[in-house]
């Protein structure tokens, strides 16, 4: 049984090739706009996704969604200070002009990533991870490519538990990090401890592995099951996706 | 001599730049014996392991399974699925998003269909007595049910014997009375390494000691 199956919330019972066929297009597509307005509409657009793909703790979705933007930050840093000078300079900051052009370009990417993350999270989070790499691997992504996820998913969760039980141990031998030598050496020395130990872990799983006859063939679930109510998903994408071209067509920037 | 399940003759094994771990050591398992190994830390059990399933190349000594004997790769891959390995830590067998993935894994790469595989792992849960945790995510589990579904993945290949690395490290007594029982309901032979004496003697019927790189009877 896949998580699909288990709930009840409209993108949460879709086919999870769809949703990793979702997932690229809708990338793509939002990554190519070339309007302010569309990348507008592109975030609107997410954030339905966002809505219809189950319960969610909108202040844990926010925290999450500026987290893997943190980035943009360095684009603000640089970006409206440096790009096309010296363009039309709506603003002077000592020996730094604003230019037009490069806010612009700003609130444009800006946008964008937000959009693009925000739809990525709408649809990871209506999904397991196994079975959206299920799906892709059933689409044709390459078996090692899918097999290397699938690990990854599987021992960032054991190598996580690892690292907490470290903490711990440092904690209640009174560690309290400060800005000095022995808070940076006990934490270069947690992350090579982690490092070591998830390298020989990785060669006591392929040493399972082959104890159970591992050849190199990676099994994955390929009983998924096209729905007629995925077609519901299907007409709200192309929508959504005929929407934001169609913005960004008619409205040069 | 062509009935012994295991027979290790001479062995010398370890690893670069330090004096070998094991050291003409020489071993053999009958049809239906099921022994236990101890030894102190270090002294090169998991080496001793590791060289009965090929994944250890010792320096010399011969090694043969099923009467015959096995040096490369090749001659050891058709063998180690007839041999149930249960590593140490379950979470280094357990690497599927699903507990009957993880089940169908061995079967399915000794060329069994999807369907032949599922019924396999259904069975395999239904000895173990974990009926219906097919679909359960291998994180979620407790440690014993961890390492039930670990021995199920070596049970999955219907296999000779057994080597049980460690099976009762971290279990609760509750845990360890399920293993034992699931244990004493197969009746298969093989290997227990483990420091839990009281264990040992009411699952196997000798035991040997590990020390200086040799086995003795303890």
């Amino acid at each position: 049984m896949t998580l699909a199956e288990r709930t009840k919330e409209p993108l949460r019972r879709a086919d999870p090739r769809l949703l990793v066929l979702v997932l690229v297009l809708w990338s793509f597509l939002l990554a190519f706009l070339e309007t302010k307005d569309a990348a507008l509409a592109g975030l609107l657009g997410s954030s339905l996704l966002y809505l219809l793909s189950g319960p969610k703790n909108v202040f844990w979705g926010l925290k999450n969604l500026l987290t893997i933007n943190l980035f943009l930050v360095f684009v603000w840093l640089i970006l409206p200070f440096s790009f096309s000078y010296p363009g039309s300079i709506v603003y002077r900051l000592g020996p730094l002009a604003v230019t037009r052009e490069g806010l612009d370009l700003s609130i444009l990417l800006s946008l964008k990533a937000l959009a693009i993350t925000l739809g990525a999270m709408a649809i990871t989070g209506a999904s397991s991870v196994f079975d959206l790499l299920a799906g892709a691997r059933r689409l044709g992504a390459p078996e090692k490519l899918v097999a290397l996820l699938l690990l990854m998913t599987r021992y960032t969760q054991v190598i996580g538990e690892q690292y907490h039980r470290l903490r711990q141990a440092m904690r209640v031998r009174g560690f309290n990090p400060k800005t000095n030598f022995h808070t940076l050496r006990s934490y270069a020395n947690l992350a090579g401890l982690l490092l070591v130990r998830g390298i020989d872990r990785a060669e006591r799983v392929q040493a399972a592995m082959l104890c159970r006859g591992y050849t190199g063939r990676f099994w994955i679930r390929t009983d998924f099951k096209f729905q007629p109510r995925d077609f519901l998903i299907i007409f709200l994408v192309l929508c959504l996706s005929c929407l934001v071209t169609v913005i960004d067509a008619r409205l040069p920037s | 001599m062509p009935d012994f399940l295991l027979n290790l003759t001479d062995i010398v094994a370890g690893y670069p730049g330090r004096p070998p771990v094991l050291d003409g050591l020489s071993f053999a398992l009958g049809p239906a014996e099921l022994v236990g190994l101890v030894g102190p830390n270090g002294c090169g059990k998991t080496t001793l392991l590791g060289v009965i399933m090929g994944l250890i190349k010792p320096q010399s000594g011969v090694v043969r399974i099923f009467g015959e004997v096995r040096s490369e790769e090749k001659s050891f891959r058709p063998v180690r699925p007839q041999i149930g390995f249960v590593f140490q830590d379950a979470n280094d067998q357990l690497f599927c998003p699903t507990v009957a993935d993880d089940l169908a894994f061995g079967p399915l790469n000794l060329g069994a269909s999807r369907k032949e595989a599922d019924a396999v792992a259904q069975e395999v849960l239904k000895t173990l007595g974990l009926d219906g945790f097919g679909p359960r995510i291998a994180y979620d589990l407790s440690g014993g049910e961890k390492k039930l579904v670990a021995l199920g993945t070596a049970l999955a290949l219907k296999p000779k014997l057994l080597i049980l690395d460690e099976p009762t490290n971290f279990l609760d007594v509750e845990a360890v009375a399920r293993l034992e029982a699931v244990l004493k309901k197969l009746n298969l032979p093989g290997v227990i390494v483990s420091h839990d004496l009281p264990f040992l003697d009411r699952m196997v019927t000798k035991r040997y000691r590990l020390t200086k790189g040799r086995l003795r009877p303890d």
